[in-house]
């Protein structure tokens, strides 16, 4: 695939774009072929949201447990923790030591952090 | 370089009209995705100028973390579209303040600094190396050794975050019946009790 | 240069790269039909049925006239739904699903682009899956499809942390973020065998991460009708089923890559080595797949509670705990790649 390896401006990434672009466009595709060759005659009882058969009451859009809200927020810590890990594990052979020492005391921080959250019971799910 | 400015083009003009849609659409659910296009065209970007490490984490971290957590405050609000008009002009001042402050910010910024166009280069390529390893691996070499005050201190503030969100959003709640394996494991049959149970009178547990 | 000419002038490359991309589609195209056929075809082995066997040959055309069929079926957006966001949601979900597969590399040189951070954009893309379904949920303007949404998403996001501590581990193995280095990292041992309590981790959390039983609780007939599903006709549904299945065998082949060695074969000697890679690659990704299959057969559903326990208090300080210990051993053995 030596046609591929040109100079533009995104070198190796413009192949990822296009096929990224082209798999969107197929889904729109298939969807607008569906919207030809079906025929449409909506009624309100299709139409209404689904609920077991009864006409729908309340919103839908109800309030929920704060503790999905908990759950991302620990992971947006976790997902940050991981991120800082990636270039340091493809370089902590070269980086000696003080490189490797770092790291344990970063890690060893959220682990705190990890310990405490265990002993409040924020991963208890009920 | 034109194939690089019209992509620069490209990606920046989709940034602007969509950061512009992110605060003008009635909806909160569209901004966050609006936000998300943003991101999206600013990982563009970074790829455009070869930090393609950054142009990664900036999905994972800002579009598969961040906006996943604003789109879940956005759907537990209940927002009503009509009531939000009425609240237009009561923030006006106080928006018009922080933009105010920020444009200052960003101008003094820049007559303070002293970019010396001559050195652009060194600038962008802080590595003497650089050119004999990707820029991830630039990234870790320094990172974890030269900047370890930086890399401790994110440390410390993702651990400040991660106390805060638990104060500030735990709520123990009662009347709950927690499975706790231990004790079912434990159970054997000389914890259970049979009782005679005579017809019509019940029993006093 | 003006833009015209700029484009005329790049037209080839582009349209070789549209040509490639149609090469890498069809195969994926394919395998997800087989896929789901083979899926079927497990299942009903273990519940000794026979499964699809009607429709052409073994039933083989049976998973394409199904999705025919689906073609002439009225789309139905149910009232006070957000109409454009929810045909959206599944084109993402299908997109992305099939937009990830552009770095995998099925055999030496054989991918559609090989950039530095592979590693990273799979997992850049396989963590933007949660929005489909957060969209998908939201926008049905329908209770059940809500829930639905939040579990998955919930769900979807506490594995991924484990997913990111095995990739680390995997990846202080190779020093480097590239897919065809990491594959090549594992010339003299498949990485499964030194790392394979994180394969298990990494094995489980993809079954959890694309949805799959035992953990396919956001869609869990019983409690939340088909989850996110619900509101979903016609091509728009097609399109979260063949996303998921784009998505398990998109999590077979990181599988294949990270731990079984990728298109290497087992023994580098005379009649193994003669067979081309990407043969060795399909069948491990089918070894993988089977797998897969099979737990969906055997094992019962998970309770949202034991779920989240795993995911939290089970995988995450074990990955955590393999990390350190991983790159101590490397460390203090000099065995780390990348040593100056």
């Amino acid at each position: 695939m030596d046609a591929l390896n040109m100079d533009n401006a995104l070198g190796e990434y413009l192949p990822v774009l296009i096929f990224l672009i082209l798999s969107f466009v197929i889904g729109c595709l298939f969807v607008f072929v569906n919207f030809i060759a079906a025929r449409h005659n909506p009624d309100p009882a299709k139409n209404s949201p689904y609920e077991c058969g009864f006409d729908e009451f309340g919103d839908s859009r109800m309030k929920f447990d704060v503790r999905f809200y908990l759950v991302t927020l620990l992971f947006i810590i976790f997902d940050l923790e991981v991120v800082f890990l990636f270039p340091w594990a493809i370089t902590f052979g070269s980086l000696g030591l003080f490189g490797y020492l770092s790291m344990m005391a970063f890690l060893g921080v959220l682990t705190i952090g990890f310990i405490y959250e265990w002993k409040k019971g924020a991963l208890e799910w009920q | 370089m034109t194939a690089t400015l019209l992509t620069f083009y490209l990606f920046s003009s989709v940034i602007l009209i969509s950061s512009l849609m992110v605060i003008s659409s009635k909806n909160p659910v569209h901004s966050v995705l609006y936000l998300i296009l943003t991101f999206f065209n600013a990982a563009g970007l970074f790829v455009i100028l070869h930090a393609e490490f950054l142009a990664m984490i900036l999905i994972i971290v800002y579009v598969g973390a961040v906006a996943v957590l604003f789109l879940f405050v956005v759907m537990m609000l209940d927002f009503n579209l009509s009531r939000e008009k009425d609240n237009l002009l009561q923030y006006m001042p106080f928006g018009l303040f922080i933009g105010i402050v920020f444009i200052c910010e960003l101008i003094i910024v820049l007559i303070n600094t002293n970019l010396d166009l001559a050195n652009i280069q060194i600038l962008a390529n802080p590595f003497s190396n650089f050119s004999e390893m990707t820029n991830t691996q630039a990234l870790g070499s320094v990172l974890y050794t030269d900047y370890i005050l930086y890399f401790q201190l994110s440390g410390i503030i993702l651990l400040v975050a991660m106390i805060g969100s638990i104060v500030l959003t735990l709520r123990e709640r009662t009347g709950v019946r927690r499975q706790i394996i231990v004790n079912q494991l434990d159970r054997d049959a000389s914890s259970t009790e049979l009782k005679e149970v005579a017809s019509g009178e019940g029993i006093d547990i | 240069m003006s833009v015209v000419t700029l484009i005329f002038d790049n037209i080839f490359i582009i349209l070789t790269i549209l040509m490639w991309s149609i090469v890498v589609f069809i195969p994926i195209l394919i395998g997800v039909i087989l896929a789901v056929y083979g899926d079927r075809k497990i299942w009903a082995a273990v519940q000794k049925r026979k499964g699809p066997n009607v429709v052409g040959p073994f039933g083989l055309f049976q998973v394409p006239a199904d999705g025919l069929k689906y073609i002439f079926k009225e789309i139905i957006i149910p009232d006070g739904s957000d109409k454009v966001l929810f045909i959206f949601a599944p084109i993402l979900t299908f997109g992305l699903a099939i937009g990830a597969w552009s770095v995998i590399p099925i055999q030496m040189g054989a991918a559609l682009s090989n950039i530095n951070v592979g590693i990273l954009y799979i997992f850049a893309i396989s963590s933007l899956g949660v929005y489909g379904i957060l969209i998908a949920g939201w926008s049905s303007n329908s209770k059940y499809p809500f829930f639905g949404a939040l579990r998955s998403a919930a769900q979807m996001v506490s594995y991924e942390v484990s997913i990111g501590f095995v990739i680390v581990t995997v990846l202080m193995c190779v020093g480097s973020l590239n897919l065809t280095d990491i594959v090549l990292a594992q010339k003299d041992i498949w990485f499964f065998i030194p790392l394979f309590p994180m394969f298990i981790v990494f094995f489980i959390s993809a079954l959890a991460e694309t949805n799959r039983p035992p953990f396919d609780l956001p869609e869990a007939e019983s409690e939340l009708v088909a989850g996110y599903q619900t509101e979903y006709s016609a091509m728009p549904f097609v399109l979260f089923f063949f996303g998921e299945y784009a998505n398990i065998l998109l999590m077979c082949a990181m599988t294949t890559i990270l731990f079984l060695g990728g298109w290497l074969p087992p023994f580098d000697i005379a009649p193994f080595n003669m067979i081309p890679g990407f043969v060795w690659f399909l069948l491990k990704l089918l070894f993988v797949f089977y797998m897969f299959a099979m737990v969906k057969a055997f094992v019962p559903r998970y309770r949202y509670d034991q779920l989240m326990r795993l995911g939290w208090k089970v995988f995450l300080p074990v990955s955590l705990i393999s990390v350190v210990l991983t790159s101590s051993v490397l460390f203090f053995f000099n065995l780390a790649p990348n040593l100056i």
